[in-house]
């Protein structure tokens, strides 16, 4: 047996390295499956949220729509209003309970983290839809888009731009927040974490790799938006083609963002 | 009698129980440059607001070609394309190149293909002495070149009529001139205009026809001599003598 602390971090690892992977792949694919389809589910409400209701439409449209975003409005408000190990259990728990389905830890777990990210992402990006421009709608507006060309074309993806680091915050949360989910027994990270620190009842030296670990993911995920959002700005040089007294000049113009609206 | 393209009819427009504009009869002909002048707050800006749609008016009809627009016999899309719109703050879709802005709507909404679209585009940025920036993004041109960009956005649609939502105001002044002279050039090749301006100079030398308006009210609808050297109606004559001095 090892006697220093490295000693014992290293004999942890030998021998519950495959728990630290398996636990980790799944923490990964809780958080990536989660956010991006939180994201999706956050987007449709926050679309659905943003419809304009026409003073002069037709009658049955304006009460769906009413009565769809009110419903939207209620489940934001619960999901973020409660906490998301007690909506584990009670999906968990009620779906066997009430209506015997044995739903698998891991689908569990994925379904609960994409509809409490879905919650918190649709007020995201409706506050991501609300920071774009009017103007921009209605230049959209004005060469005869729909509500849904001018949305998807050009309001959506500056906000979606504007929102990177709000959505990498998410993500960041997610990978950490799906510990919580140990409580419904998904083999994620702090799950199998707590198995390997049980036999020896070295609960320092495993948490402490355990906490390396989420430390490097968050990290990864943090470096890797911050280069997404250097793609999705573009290059900030142009090229002029031709000049004034040379047709075929190609001229590179160098202009930084921000400076003049 | 001239071909008549849009068709005001008693038109009028709330926001709340504030009164904008009070029953404005309007007609725009065929090649026509309509220059729309008045004080801050004479309701000229909500009545070409009006006119695209962007705001919906209280009561009245607009008609286009025929076409009673608020009735659905011609879809909004359809008549916006046919109906441009030039704004004051440009309104430059700011994720695309100066080139995708132009094609943009050329191909979600008229359903053109690229090819096609990226041709007339270039026609038109051509026109308005921006083809060299096709790759620019907005944020990277300045005031002028972006209005005359969106000057191109709202030809390449076929657009028949294009408003102007003061296009110069936003503008340093040593880029007002670079923008009067592509709407003067469009004004000579027969485009139909509806210009809302402070630019007296351009009201007077390009329009063919000046509305005053005041307090929501059309004042005076006549030719520019007449506007500028004899107006009928005190309030117009006020108002010039006062702008004018300036």
């Amino acid at each position: 047996m090892p006697d220093t602390f490295f000693g014992w971090v290293i004999f942890l690892l030998n021998e519950y390295g495959d728990l630290f992977i398996q636990g980790t792949v799944n923490t990964v694919i809780i958080a990536i499956t989660g956010t991006i389809l939180g994201f999706l589910i956050g987007l449709l409400i926050a679309i659905a949220r943003t419809i304009p209701i026409l003073k002069n439409g037709f009658l049955i449209k304006k009460i769906l729509l009413k009565i769809l975003q009110f419903l939207l409005g209620v489940y934001v408000e619960v999901v973020r209003g409660t906490p998301m190990i007690v909506q584990s259990m009670i999906v968990y728990y009620g779906a066997l309970q009430y209506f015997n389905i044995d739903i698998p830890a891991m689908t569990a777990a994925i379904l609960i983290v994409s509809f409490n990210t879905g919650a918190y992402m649709a007020e995201i990006i409706r506050g991501g839809i609300i920071s774009v421009d009017r103007g921009q709608t209605e230049g959209a507006y004005s060469i005869g888009m729909t509500h849904w060309q001018t949305m998807t074309s050009v309001v959506l993806p500056q906000a979606v731009r504007n929102i990177i680091p709000s959505i990498g915050n998410e993500f960041v949360v997610n990978i950490k927040d799906s510990s919580v989910l140990n409580v419904i027994s998904v083999a994620e990270l702090f799950f199998m974490s707590k198995s390997a620190a049980g036999t020896y009842l070295k609960y320092f030296e495993v948490f402490f790799i355990t906490a390396c670990i989420y430390l490097i993911l968050t990290f990864t995920v943090t470096k890797i938006l911050g280069l997404l959002e250097k793609y999705m700005d573009g290059p900030n040089e142009f090229i002029i083609h031709g000049s004034q007294s040379n047709s075929s000049a190609v001229i590179h113009v160098h202009k930084n963002d921000g400076g003049e609206k | 009698m001239a071909e008549t393209i849009i068709e005001i009819k008693h038109l009028e427009k709330k926001f709340g129980n504030n009164e904008v504009l009070k029953d404005i009869n309007f007609t725009a002909n065929k090649g026509e440059v309509v220059a729309i002048i008045g004080s801050s707050g004479s309701g000229k800006s909500t009545l070409l607001r009006c006119i695209n749609l962007l705001e919906i008016p209280t009561s009245g009809e607009i008609i286009y070609r025929n076409n009673n627009i608020q009735n659905g016999s011609m879809s909004l899309s359809q008549y916006r394309t046919k109906v441009g719109m030039v704004f004051q703050q440009f309104n430059l879709f700011n994720n695309m190149t100066v080139l995708e802005n132009c094609v943009v709507g050329q191909m979600k909404v008229l359903k053109r293909n690229r090819k096609e679209s990226e041709e007339i585009a270039k026609n038109y940025l051509d026109k308005v002495g921006m083809l060299q920036y096709i790759n620019a993004k907005p944020k990277q041109i300045s005031g002028g070149q972006k209005q005359r960009v969106a000057i191109a956005r709202g030809l390449s649609m076929d657009t028949e009529v294009l408003l102007f939502d003061e296009p110069t105001s936003a503008l340093d002044p040593e880029m007002v001139g670079e923008v009067l002279e592509v709407m003067k050039k469009l004004a000579n090749e027969g485009l139909t205009m509806i210009v809302v301006t402070h630019e007296m100079t351009f009201a007077r030398d390009v329009a063919n026809r000046v509305v005053f308006m005041d307090k929501g009210l059309i004042v005076e609808d006549d030719s520019p001599k007449v506007i500028f050297t004899s107006p009928k109606q005190q309030r117009t004559r006020e108002f010039l003598s006062r702008i004018l001095r300036e």
